[in-house]
């Protein structure tokens, strides 16, 4: 690590504080994935870890996800919340039994030292209902603050899981304001530069934090949204139909393209609920809807080769 | 005797389930041994949150020999019969087994002796059976082994497992066994940052000794005074006090191995906030404790962490750290607290409805209207102004919509009354706020002042009603609604404030208030709903009153008399009518009764008919009869009239004048007289006595 310039640094830059943690990763056997190229509201979302996570196969990746939470946008105002952000996800199957070591030591390579910092696992059991997955773990404390989620998968897309997948979900930009030092998100030192050189998060996300919030709470198009949803529960419907090899419930061949209707149909509903035109009771159903595609996908793709069907 | 030690090592277990774990542990294991003959001289467990630890010392070495005696066929018995003996019990042949002499059949016994194992054998066998089936609830599969069908499931990984056993003065034996590619071993980890190497223990002394070394503090009871103790050192350093808080205490012991208390501080400005507010962020959020000057009994700007580490940096970093996310916190909860003043709680109303409060029972705005009208009918009754009444009820839920109870739930009522005072409301209307929830359980207070005793009342008997009226009342141990709770509310409100409340009344117009809000839900026997809610109040009294040591056949004895719907009078004659049994007076008194009552309701099932009526003087032939009757007559009417004052002693001491003429009667007096008419004469008067006592209660529902 002293091999790197000062502004590769992960307590200096926003982009080094990635690297970094890449890095680690890789060192561990993972394969670096980029971020799926489609919106969705958090890194479990990606087929690398809902899909991967099923079936006998072994699978260790980590990448960075853009994640999308409509409601949470704050107009920019706010010093911590965000309706765009990225997790850094890690997920390995079968879970290794030094899964905790390695999570530690992966916060030492982002400069978190554990013999100042107090460092906890406290209980969290996660759930998805969107998904229909569930797992036992622990949010991750750092002096207080919680900086990760740390979840032994037991069962995806209503699927057993066997083996059981860790998954490690780093929220980066709070981490990064731990490690640099400052309370405004906007004020992270993205490229590790100074003076005229510096670039900013507020310089790369604060305007898109800005017109995403209009968008998101006052303009998004309800009446495209409403039948978005509709279209793409039904083409993920269509594609899981078509999908079966001869129409025998052996072998699908395209569960992939089917889950990314899921995806789309997840994330159209959160800007509706983001947009507050889905009632309580209408709310629900919509979760039961996207949970009843992520099960279908999850039914497919382990009839797939990657799935461990061949 | 030999000791056992075992302990189970596994990843973070979380911290509400570490008592009950640990307790279990014990239980699970000394009962096995107890079923195994295995009587030990003591046990204990402990918890940590990466381990669960068991010794149990002075178990015997070996399990005690058995001998049993099994019956077999009779004397020339088929030889599949035979066979099956020698078979079941492992004699080689007849010639091993006795002969058993019997008049119907001499047979054949065999003498099985079943030499008992080595415990350390048992221990092998029972221990991964208690593992395997520990009672977590809720426990997980993991890593590759969790592809298997019966992989071991724990709380969280499970990473290796210590189990010894062996005698004080010489070197334990390991107790082998293995769980899915676990083995028992005798190997632990101390600290996991700060002596995270593999230690290897004997037995507990040493277990316990090698761990502290480690850097963990086995005694969750240990951990708690240390924190404890360190924070309000902490705290006193600075002339503070420390806002103990059990509950938060034990979270906290089960959070750490190794406590180390620290103290930071925040913004003095935060102060501005409610107190409750601070705390309830401070506390739920970040488990750290909060700090009051003893001066003011206010928060000061302090606040105490538990760290699980002794930093190099002496905590400088950790302190820095929680501080910045307290401090964000506080200016979540600041921000939470002033947006709420900007919105005066009428205004709030109107969202509630969109709010269903339950499906068949209509929105909150429907609710918070019965409330108030109900509120407004019993404001005279308990002394209340209707005015202030209803606006307090109008107002008491609107904090359920504000940002600082969205947040923090348990603060609903307090920042009502708050945020009402804010606004300028009534001191009473708004403490109605936070009180009419009240009393939450047999140990919480109970409102006084009267405005919110109406409004507490209100709120309580329209959930009853409501829920009554839609047929979801409690059975068995469901009761979703908590409406045991409610219904001991209203009783310790009526009873604890000395109040006349006529329940079946009140109940009748909740009823009323029911339909008028436009509830669609047709109603199940509306008739007869008020009295089965006065029959639920004498159940939750009855259960009342035993608790606290009184009778409860006495409230069944006052409850028979009919038309009591008066709690406090219910109360008050249970009172009396307990004092009187106490006395001499009031045991032969119930004696006599009990004996008339059992002689008429034998000579009535006799007869078939029952002896109503007035007795006719002109058929009495003994002094005796006439004694009786004059009592009778007496008692009847001082009773009646010290009833009518509701003055229950009086009417007790009335009722003890009739205990000389009823045991003179019952000493002379043969009831079954040859002479029919004398016969039935004499059964009238006994219904007399029987008719008298029911001034005051049903004799025959006592006990005793």
């Amino acid at each position: 690590m002293d091999a790197l310039p000062d502004h590769m640094r992960p307590e200096r830059s926003f982009q080094g504080f990635i690297l970094a943690l890449q890095r680690f990763w890789a060192e561990q056997g993972c394969v670096i994935l980029q971020p799926y190229d489609m919106e969705m509201g958090a890194g479990t979302f990606h087929p690398a870890t809902t899909l991967r996570a099923l079936g006998p196969k072994r699978w260790n990746a980590a990448y960075v996800q853009p994640s999308r939470r409509p409601k949470d946008g704050r107009y920019g105002e706010n010093p911590n919340r965000l309706q765009h952000y990225y997790q850094f996800q890690v997920i390995m199957k079968p879970s290794p039994p030094n899964l905790q070591d390695l999570y530690l030591k992966s916060l030492a390579a982002i400069g978190i030292d554990s013999s100042v910092h107090d460092i906890r696992f406290v209980e969290d059991d996660w759930e998805s209902p969107t998904l229909g997955a569930w797992g036992l773990g622990w949010e991750c404390w750092c002096d207080g603050m919680e900086v990760s989620q740390f979840t032994y998968f037991q069962q995806v897309a209503g699927v057993e899981c066997a083996p059981v997948a860790g998954e490690l979900t780093y929220g980066l930009e709070r981490l990064a304001m731990y490690v640099q030092g400052v309370d405004r998100v906007y004020d992270l030192n993205f490229n590790g530069r100074d003076g005229a050189d510096k670039v900013t998060y507020g310089d790369v996300f604060l305007q898109a934090e800005q017109e995403y919030s209009r968008h998101n709470f006052e303009h998004s198009d309800s009446d495209m949204l409403f039948k978005q949803f509709v279209m793409a529960e039904e083409a993920c419907k269509k594609y899981l139909d078509a999908g079966w090899r001869d129409g025998q419930r052996e072998a699908h061949l395209m569960a992939l393209p089917a889950y990314d209707q899921c995806i789309k149909a997840s994330h159209v509903f959160n800007l509706l609920d983001a947009r507050g035109v889905i009632s309580v009771t209408e709310r629900q159903s919509y979760i039961m809807r996207v949970r009843e595609l992520a099960k279908a996908c999850g039914e497919a793709w382990v009839h797939t080769e990657a799935g461990g069907a061949a | 005797m030999p000791d056992l030690l075992l302990e189970l090592f596994s990843e973070e277990i979380p911290a509400r389930m570490q008592a009950k774990a640990a307790d279990d542990l014990r239980r699970l294991v000394t009962d096995k041994l107890v079923a195994e003959g295995l009587v030990y001289e003591g046990a204990k467990a402990f918890a940590t949150p990466r381990r669960l630890a068991l010794t149990v010392h002075g178990i015997p070495a070996r399990q005690p020999d058995l001998k049993t005696e099994r019956k077999g066929p009779k004397i020339g018995a088929p030889d599949a019969a035979v066979q099956g003996f020698l078979k079941a019990t492992g004699l080689k042949s007849l010639d091993e087994a006795t002969i058993q002499k019997d008049p119907k059949g001499d047979f054949y016994v065999a003498l099985i002796e079943k030499s008992g194992r080595d415990a350390i054998d048992v221990l092998a066998e029972i221990l991964p059976v208690i593992v395997r089936t520990f009672p977590w609830p809720k426990s997980m599969r993991w890593g590759e082994r969790s592809a298997r069908s019966g992989a071991l499931t724990w709380v969280r990984p499970l990473h290796s497992i210590i189990a010894t056993f062996g005698p004080e003065t010489e070197e334990p034996d390991v107790v082998k066994f293995s769980i899915d590619g676990i083995e028992a071993g005798q190997t632990t980890f101390g600290h996991r940052f700060m002596a995270p190497a593999a230690i290897s223990v004997r037995r507990f002394e040493d277990y316990e000794a090698k761990l502290k070394a480690a850097k963990v503090v086995l005694d969750p009871q240990a951990r708690k005074d240390i924190i404890l103790e360190d924070a309000k050192e902490l705290a006193f350093a600075q002339s503070f006090e420390l806002v103990e808080d059990q509950v938060l205490a034990d979270e906290v012991a089960g959070l750490v191995e190794w406590p180390v208390a620290l103290m930071g501080s925040f913004e003095a400005e935060y102060l501005s906030i409610p107190d409750e507010v601070i705390r309830a962020t401070i506390r739920n959020n970040q488990k750290c404790f909060v700090v009051r000057d003893p001066k003011t009994g206010k928060l000061t700007n302090k606040f105490i962490l538990t760290a699980n580490i002794e930093a190099t940096d002496g905590g400088k970093t950790i302190i820095g750290g929680n501080e910045r996310v307290i401090r964000a916190r506080l200016s979540d909860a600041k921000f939470f607290y002033e947006t709420d003043l900007k919105t005066k709680l009428e205004a709030r109303l109107p969202k509630f409805e969109q709010i269903v409060f339950h499906e068949k029972l209509g929105t909150q705005a429907a609710r918070i209207k019965r409330i108030e009208r109900l509120a407004a009918e019993i404001a005279p009754l308990v002394g209340a102004d209707v005015g202030k009444a209803t606006r307090a009820a109008h107002l008491a839920k609107a904090d359920l919509l504000t940002e600082v109870v969205g947040e923090f739930p348990e603060l609903q009522g307090l920042m009502g009354k708050y945020y009402a005072l804010a606004q300028g409301e009534d001191g009473s209307v708004a403490a109605a706020s936070e009180e009419h929830y009240k009393p939450q359980g047999p140990a919480d207070r109970v409102p006084t002042d009267p405005v919110s005793v109406a409004v507490a009342l209100a709120d309580k008997i329209d959930t009853l009603v409501g829920f009554w009226a839609i047929d979801e009342k409690p059975t068995g141990s469901k009761d979703p609604y908590a409406l045991r709770r409610a219904a001991l509310g209203v009783i310790r409100l009526i009873v604890e404030n000395t109040l006349r409340l006529p329940i079946l009344h009140v109940a009748k117009s909740a009823i009323d208030g029911l339909r008028e809000t436009g509830t669609k839900q047709a109603l199940i026997d509306s008739d007869k709903l008020p009295a089965d809610l006065l029959a639920f109040f004498a159940d939750r009294l009855k259960v009342q009153l035993r608790e606290q040591g009184a009778r409860h056949d006495l409230v069944d004895a006052v409850f028979s008399l009919g038309g009591q719907d008066d709690l406090l009078l219910v109360v008050r004659r249970v009172e009396a009518l307990g004092k009187f049994l106490d006395t001499d007076d009031g045991k032969n008194l119930l004696a006599g009764t009990k004996r008339a009552s059992n002689i008429l309701s034998i000579e009535e099932k006799k007869d078939k008919r029952t002896f109503d009526g007035a007795p006719d003087a002109g058929l009495y032939k003994v002094p005796e009869e006439k004694a009786l009757a004059t009592a009778i007559d007496q008692v009847k009417r001082e009773a009646a009239a010290a009833v009518q004052k509701e003055d229950f002693a009086t009417a007790m001491s009335a009722m003890a004048k009739l205990r000389p003429a009823v045991d003179a009667f019952f000493d002379k007096v043969k009831v079954n007289d040859d002479e029919p008419k004398v016969r039935e004469n004499r059964l009238k008067l006994l219904n007399e006595i029987r008719a008298a006592t029911r001034a005051v209660a049903d004799f025959s529902k006592i006990e005793g």
